[in-house]
């Protein structure tokens, strides 16, 4: 079937067999490869991206689920290259050694995303349990869970400075 | 892994779905499919047609209905989990919605797939059990309603017709206030061991047999004034849970007295 999908903002069309699941037209048809397939049975997280802004496991979802709906993916987050250019919760992950292998980054980052989305100000606890659904097989949970404080207290403070520099303006 | 082949075809309405479901042989609904996908890729289920009902927005909201609560099928976990009237009206539903799985499977699962999944070790078919609800179904000849009590029939079977779906779960205002939901896991997104659902004097139990059951020897234990503890002796009397992986028999039995007794110790704090 013919499959269309707004991809970080781009349509991204194709036809694809019916059987497609989510993660693969995003690797193979959009040609995004950040969203990793980890074990394939929704335990992982490793292939989280969001789908009209919830987090959701995009192995167990059909591309044509998501037909006619917007994905955003890890490559869709920075506005440009460099460190400046990151979204705040990447730069965060990069200050707070938020990662060791690398591989379950992308999901972590995008559950956090999907988290910071629906509570700005989150308690350790509710970090860890938003992350309940993503498993760091380098077992780096500490500073996963530190750098989405990070970024949480970093987006606060940002609002915080915009709304000074309203007021005085 | 990928499932084998088959058609998907969406449904833009209840009756486009009914229709599509009755031109075929082995069709299935999928809902939030976060049930039937994996199973489909392990083999389990095979269907050659799927019928996607998962953007019936009609079928997804959640509303007061003077005596009972109404809960479109298609809801999800998280919407469940998140809604203000359900945590004030009912909210050992919301409550237990909040522990399924995890975040992402609560952004996709619906309490309508999971009762029509019928699987005795997740959480809402015994949820719905506790609190007495009523499912109201359609098919090709029209719309019925099945009492919670009579709808899980056994193993992964339920009560449902071929090309019956559930479009909502109608819920009575609890008449006792006290609630719990217990469930005791390996890991956070772990399937329960055994769970145990309670509202007032109702008691029911995940994962201790084919089917979520009531914990009927316990409920009489309560009805006859017996105290928590003295009630949750009673928690695996007359029943057969199965031994495997993650748990003996023994064990879930054991387990299931000492989560039945905190779920109505705890109950008893909310009245």
């Amino acid at each position: 079937m013919k499959v269309t999908v707004t991809v970080n903002g781009s349509q991204v069309e194709a036809e694809v067999p019916d059987r497609t699941l989510l993660v693969h037209f995003l690797r193979e048809q959009a040609g995004l490869t950040a969203t990793n397939v980890g074990c394939d049975t929704s335990s992982c997280g490793a292939c989280t991206v969001l789908l009209d802004g919830q987090s959701v496991k995009s192995c167990t979802l059909l591309a044509a689920q998501a037909d006619g709906r917007a994905v955003q993916t890890m490559e869709g987050l920075a506005n440009g290259d460099g460190p400046d250019a990151m979204h705040p919760v990447q730069r965060a992950f990069r200050a707070e050694h938020g990662l060791q292998c690398g591989f379950c980054t992308p999901g972590m980052v995008m559950a956090a995303v999907s988290l910071l989305a629906e509570n700005s100000s989150p308690t350790e606890d509710e970090v860890r349990s938003a992350l309940e659904g993503n498993l760091c097989r380098c077992t780096g949970y500490h500073n996963i869970v530190r750098a989405v404080l990070a970024a949480a207290s970093e987006t606060q403070s940002a609002k915080a400075g915009a709304a000074a520099a309203e007021r005085q303006a | 892994m990928i499932p084998v082949t088959f058609t998907y075809q969406r449904a833009s309405s209840v009756d486009e779905a009914l229709d599509l479901a009755s031109r075929g042989e082995e069709t299935k609904f999928l809902a939030g499919g976060h049930s039937l996908l994996p199973l489909m890729k392990l083999r389990l289920a095979v269907p050659e047609t799927l019928i996607d009902i998962g953007r019936l927005r009609e079928l997804s909201y959640i509303r007061d209905d003077g005596s009972h609560l109404a809960v479109g099928a298609l809801t999800s976990y998280h919407d469940v989990a998140t809604s203000d009237l359900l945590a004030r009206k009912l909210p050992l539903l919301a409550h237990a919605a909040s522990q399924v799985g995890d975040p992402q499977v609560r952004h996709c699962g619906t309490i309508g797939g999971s009762l029509a999944h019928g699987d005795s070790a997740a959480d809402l078919p015994a949820v719905v059990l506790a609190l007495d609800a009523t499912l109201v179904v359609r098919g090709p000849s029209g719309s019925r309603e099945i009492a919670a009590g009579d709808f899980f029939r056994g193993l992964f079977e339920t009560a449902l017709e071929d090309g019956e779906l559930i479009t909502e779960i109608r819920i009575p205002k609890p008449a006792a206030p006290g609630w719990s939901f217990q469930k005791f896991t390996k890991r956070a997104i772990d399937w329960a061991i055994v769970g145990v659902a309670v509202q007032g004097g109702n008691v029911a139990l995940v994962n201790m047999g084919q089917t979520p059951l009531r914990a009927t020897a316990v409920e009489q234990a309560l009805a006859s004034g017996a105290a928590p503890g003295d009630a949750a002796a009673h928690a695996a009397d007359g029943l057969t849970p199965s031994s495997d992986f993650s748990a003996s028999r023994g064990y879930r039995e054991h387990l299931a007295r000492v989560l039945v007794g905190r779920a109505l110790t705890e109950s008893l704090t909310r009245n």
